[in-house]
């Protein structure tokens, strides 16, 4: 019995490692959660054994937006830092795309070549992972309203990720977003936790967008006061019966400096010192990510010079950001998630004369979300004014694709926006974005997960890029 | 003649884009160059008719449920039970839906209290039911005007609506509906209207936003007529979901 055991690890990962090459080779996808499957199917103990291998632990890292960015800028600092460690980039981020993680790093003998494993965990998943990983840091993002379809209220995901606060190691460390009142709020159920946040008045849009989710008290349910909103329901609160305010951040930014495509820049103040930081990915929701990481990098014990110098040496993530040279135009593909994310978009790139050439593809699979309601808690609006203020003169009308093409359509119409072709088979869309795109020009293509994926190997399929399981 | 679409708490009942619904009353009165204004009524504020009103009630998640019922316990809700009684213009969707009705149960087993202008009651998701979710396609019969036209939406809620007297909105083509076993969709008493679709509902509904706007707008001159629109693209995308829902059946 104890050599059936004993047998069950190496032949769990070399079924694994079979699948993952069946999974490629049949170009079922990635390849990336397939052999996760297979191998907990062989050894249901599998992610607990090999992760209690990895010399420095774990960490997770959930939250709505900006997991896979965050996750690979940790992944960046800690190269930089010399620290090897192995992650679940491809946005594969249940528990089985996890164990594929850890047992595609790990020899037929179960001993994974990485010291630290990074994962980044959805969010309904944080409970089972942290049951099995040991996990020496879980970092809570934000929760925005995303795909609610699938997992139902904000407040009840908050409950379900802190039930998993009690499984961590002693000494495992909480890092939470100071910002965002809901995930601050779980702090009261975990021991000693981290906060991060940013102090820049000039961030503050003035009030509340139409999308803030968590605007009331998360104890008592009064109206937050705002001192500052920085986005969606983000910014700097206090309850006024003072049942809550918004806690101290250990790690924080201010003077915080975007310019626009070309990234931010901020002044990073952590226990260990201050020091400048830039980033050269767009938009606040990106200081967010990088401050996350700069604190999931500091509890680790990386030095500040090193976590500054791997956020400024990072190029951007998988399909949330990317660049694609198409010919002699260029593809810029920003991942549309839920109407935060799709506001700041429109705020860093098409309120300006950025954007001259923009599709937009709202699919409604599972992954995207099946109810586009979402759609009209987008601030079109916003490009409306800046038509009318002359900022837009001569643009040509946005194309838009997918599934939901004809809704996107009305909604553009609603806002008093001019609609171009709308196309809703992807391939012929991207074709025909790309053709009305001036040579020398870049065409901004925003769509959702599923769309993405469709126009990316669509793109890639024209010769354009490579498929992302190769994606470094 | 300026209509007022009165938003009833926009600052927490935020779920599943009420504001499309909102935006859709208030650009198809632009166009045809009828003056709007937008109020907010928010938590602890009382209703304040101008005469020439539409309220919108929309969806909220459970929390929030519990502190709306509590606000409408006073005079709010006995403001707005007069209103419908008098023939006022009333939409509620899903959350602002459930508390048009006697009382809502929530999983935790707690029954709060709703205005009443609905004969139903909602009951809680047993454990071992699903949230019924998903696009639904749906028959309405308007009885002044004999209508009976199609509409499509989205559905996703985890309560169970039950009607008494009341008639309901429509019937279920494809989809759950009130609460998937009678084929029942939404309630209709007077002018109020309540239903679980959203997705938003009025953009890809024109002819039911017209219709409210009409009722509206008639409260102060009966004789009043709507100038037709180009609704092609609101019926495109009309056509594109109703296209892909029947199909499934």
């Amino acid at each position: 019995m104890k050599a059936l055991k004993k047998a069950r690890l190496p032949a769990a990962i070399l079924a694994a490692r079979v699948a993952r090459l069946a999974s490629r080779t049949l170009r079922t996808g990635g390849g990336s959660t397939v052999p996760g499957v297979v191998a907990r199917r062989v050894d249901p103990r599998i992610l607990a054994r090999l992760s209690r291998r990895l010399p420095r632990g774990s960490a997770a890292i959930t939250g709505t937006n900006g997991k896979t960015t965050t996750t690979r800028m940790v992944s960046k600092i800690l190269a930089t830092a010399g620290i090897r460690a192995v992650n679940n980039s491809t946005g594969a981020n249940l528990i089985t795309g996890v164990t594929a993680a850890l047992v595609s790093d790990s020899g037929l003998t179960g001993h994974p070549a990485s010291e630290v494993g990074l994962f980044e965990v959805d969010e309904a998943s944080v409970p089972k992972v942290a049951a099995e990983a040991d996990l020496k840091i879980l970092a809570v993002l934000n929760l925005f309203r995303d795909q609610l379809d699938r997992y139902g209220e904000l407040a009840y995901t908050g409950r379900v990720i802190a039930s998993s606060f009690a499984s961590l190691p002693p000494g495992g460390r909480v890092i939470l977003n100071a910002d965002d009142p809901l995930v601050a709020s779980l702090g009261r159920q975990a021991k000693s936790p981290v906060y991060y946040g940013i102090d820049e008045p000039a961030l503050d849009t003035g009030g509340l967008q139409h999308v803030a989710d968590s605007k009331d008290c998360p104890f008592c349910g009064t109206p937050l006061d705002y001192g500052s909103v920085y986005m969606g329901h983000v910014g700097v609160y206090d309850c006024p019966k003072r049942d809550f305010g918004r806690p101290e951040p250990a790690y924080r930014a201010s003077r915080v400096r975007l310019e626009g495509a070309r990234g931010s820049s901020f002044l990073l103040s952590t226990p260990e010192g201050e020091t400048g930081a830039r980033i050269e990915l767009p938009g606040l929701y990106n200081v967010y990510n990088a401050l996350a990481a700069a604190a999931v990098a500091g509890e680790m014990g990386v030095g500040l010079a090193e976590i500054a110098r791997g956020l400024g040496e990072f190029g951007g993530a998988f399909g949330r950001v990317e660049r694609v040279r198409a010919g002699d135009r260029e593809a810029f593909l920003l991942l549309i998630k839920n109407p935060v994310g799709f506001n700041e978009i429109l705020r860093t790139f098409v309120t300006g004369a950025d954007a001259r050439n923009v599709l937009i593809a709202i699919n409604d699979n599972d992954a995207d979300g099946r109810d586009v309601s979402w759609l009209w808690d987008v601030d079109f609006e916003m490009l409306a004014d800046a038509r009318a203020a002359g900022r837009a003169d001569g643009l040509p009308p946005f194309m838009v694709s997918g599934i939901r093409a004809e809704d996107m359509a009305v909604r553009l119409k609603y806002a008093d926006l001019p609609v171009g072709a709308v196309i809703p088979d992807r391939r012929e869309a991207i074709e025909a974005a790309l053709a009305a795109t001036p040579p020398g020009e870049t065409l901004y293509v925003l769509p959702t997960y599923t769309a993405m994926l469709e126009i990316r190997r669509a793109l890639s399929e024209m010769g354009y890029t490579h498929p992302f399981w190769e994606d470094k | 003649m300026r209509l007022t679409i009165h938003h009833l708490y926009a600052e927490m009942m935020n779920l599943y884009g009420d504001r499309g619904n909102v935006i859709s009353i208030k650009k198809r009165c632009e166009w045809r160059g009828i003056p709007v204004e937008v109020v907010d009524v928010r938590l602890g504020e009382r209703v304040r008719p101008t005469g020439c009103d539409l309220f919108l009630f929309g969806g909220g998640q459970d929390r929030e449920q519990a502190l709306l019922a509590e606000d409408l316990s006073g005079k709010k809700g006995a403001d707005l039970r007069a209103i419908v009684e008098d023939g006022g213009v009333v939409l509620g969707v899903c959350g602002g839906y459930q508390l048009m009705g006697h009382y809502y149960e929530t999983p935790e087993g707690e029954r709060l209290p709703g205005i009443g202008v609905f004969d139903l009651h909602t009951e809680p998701r047993r454990p071992e039911e699903e949230r019924l979710i998903g696009n639904v396609l749906v028959r309405v019969r308007l009885p002044d005007t004999g209508e009976s036209r199609e509409v499509v939406g989205f559905e996703n809620h985890g309560g169970r609506t039950y009607l008494g007297e009341t008639e309901p909105l429509g019937e279920v083509i494809v989809g759950h509906g009130n609460n998937g076993r009678d084929g029942t969709e939404g309630a209709r008493r007077l002018n109020a209207y309540g239903t679980y679709l959203h997705g938003s509902l009025l953009p890809k509904n024109p002819w039911l936003t017209d219709h409210l706007i009409l009722n509206a707008l008639r409260r102060v001159d009966d004789s009043f007529e709507l100038e037709p629109l180009d609704d092609a693209a609101e019926i495109r995308a009309f056509e594109s979901v109703a296209g892909r829902v029947a199909g499934r059946r």
